[in-house]
């Protein structure tokens, strides 16, 4: 395990530490003052991220939103995450990495099959873990929006390009996240093996949840 | 029409107040031009596969696949499940934007003040509510008329020029798209004066794009694209 991934944090007051394996799903929620950590133990791991208000799962997070309220589209510490309807979701209090994306959303079957090549739209991807994980809930495709990726690099240029290049974590970056109010988490680790956004090679990441009280 | 050397077909056109919002399913084979009249200050679009919306625009996978966050003439509005709503096959303003979201009531309430001034997404809503959609069906719209930079740093700076009077865009329907406009400025849009102008919106028939079609031959990935689009109209 990765030596770092604790440091900062009471023992007594984690609530959950798992590890998730590479290119599976995950779903929790988060009360509100609870603080998550996402572990990248492996580094230059995508993880993507969707979260919503628990008692109202129409109310989402909006990437738009986000962007526009801290004028800018990379995340770190001190980034809000806005819901669609213009609340804070969760905050990011801590962050060893510096910038995470949340332009380039997440990767599908389809998008593969345009992007790769139209035999890649057998490969798994982030948008069939959301299912499943948006499944274990009741929810479904019409809950899919624009979504964070923790760990990955999607520089824009004045001019207007855009490009997934390799990340700029390394094993044992963490991001920390407070909730602001009860949310469901919902999380990919990403299995795209197409470009650089994973160093070709989905790896494992560490979740774990603790309580200020 | 005048920039057509054919004659075309006009099925209908209509001229959309600022701050109104207006809905319409642009059939596969017609294209939609939306024209600002007087100078818009953006313009708000939600797209969907007319015929099951649970498909519907793509901000990310737009940008991603053509990596590019600007649209303009060649360029394809992707849905979510690898297919293409609209190619843009005319364009006199250049910019449109991807990244800025719509205004809301708080960003309206922010910029201008108490006040009943129209929001993109309360009109979004209205329209959805027509079509027995809502809130979960909104995603990340485009923009129409809209330059929004990213700096070096990724901090977000509004251009002008992108909307003016005379500007227009044609979107041309590669499948049943059901189009949603919301005449309201851009929410970066600096203007702290309420004040957005009338769009002409004008639908008319369009051949469908042969194999020399620029936005069909743009790249490799348009070409997947539209190969997946057309799927859904074979047999």
């Amino acid at each position: 395990m990765v030596a770092t991934a604790l440091t900062g944090i009471d023992p007594g007051r984690i609530v959950y530490d798992e590890v998730l394996p590479a290119r599976k799903p995950w779903a929790h929620v988060v009360e509100k003052g609870q603080t998550l950590r996402i572990v990248d133990l492996g580094g230059n791991q995508a993880v993507d991220f969707l979260v919503y208000n628990a008692h109202d799962y129409a109310e989402r997070y909006s990437a738009p939103d986000t962007i526009r309220a801290q004028n800018n589209i990379f995340l770190t510490t001190g980034s809000k995450l806005y819901s669609s309807d213009g609340n804070v979701l969760m905050r990011i209090v801590a962050d060893s990495v510096g910038r995470h994306d949340t332009s380039g959303g997440a990767c599908s079957c389809e998008s593969n099959s345009v992007r790769f090549g139209l035999d890649k739209k057998w490969q798994h991807a982030c948008v069939e873990n959301f299912l499943t994980a948006l499944g274990w809930y009741g929810l479904g495709k019409r809950d899919l929006v624009s979504n964070i990726n923790f760990f990955m690099n999607v520089p824009v240029t004045p001019e207007g390009s855009l490009e997934i290049v390799d990340g700029i974590s390394d094993p044992g970056s963490t991001v920390d996240l407070i909730a602001e109010t009860d949310v469901l988490v919902v999380i990919s680790n990403c299995p795209q093996m197409n470009n650089p956004c994973n160093g070709y090679n989905p790896t494992p990441i560490r979740l774990i949840v603790w309580t200020d009280s | 029409m005048s920039e057509h050397t054919e004659p075309v077909r006009v099925i209908w056109e209509e001229v959309v107040p600022g701050g109104a919002y207006w809905s319409r399913v642009i059939r596969r084979g017609t294209t939609l031009r939306v024209t600002d009249l007087e100078g818009s200050r953006g313009v708000a679009l939600l797209a969907y596969n007319a015929d099951n919306p649970i498909e519907r625009y793509n901000a990310a996978d737009t940008t991603k696949i053509q990596f590019r966050i600007f649209m303009s003439k060649g360029s394809v509005l992707y849905s979510d499940m690898g297919r293409v709503l609209f190619s843009i096959t005319e364009d006199t303003a250049r910019y449109h934007d991807t990244l800025g979201g719509c205004s809301n009531r708080a960003t309206n309430r922010a910029k201008y003040g108490e006040g009943d001034y129209p929001n993109a997404r309360d009109n979004f809503l209205l329209a959805l509510a027509k079509r027995d959609l809502g809130k979960k069906d909104i995603a990340p719209n485009f923009n129409l008329f809209a330059h929004v930079v990213v700096e070096a740093d990724g901090g977000l700076s509004w251009k002008e020029g992108a909307s003016r009077a005379g500007a227009f865009i044609d979107l041309r329907a590669e499948m049943n798209v059901l189009a949603v406009l919301a005449n309201c400025p851009h929410p970066l849009d600096p203007s702290s004066s309420y004040g957005p102008g009338a769009i002409r919106v004008t639908v008319w028939d369009s051949p469908p794009p042969g194999p020399e079609d620029l936005c069909r031959t743009g790249s490799a990935e348009a070409r997947r694209g539209f190969e997946n689009t057309d799927a859904l109209f074979v047999g």
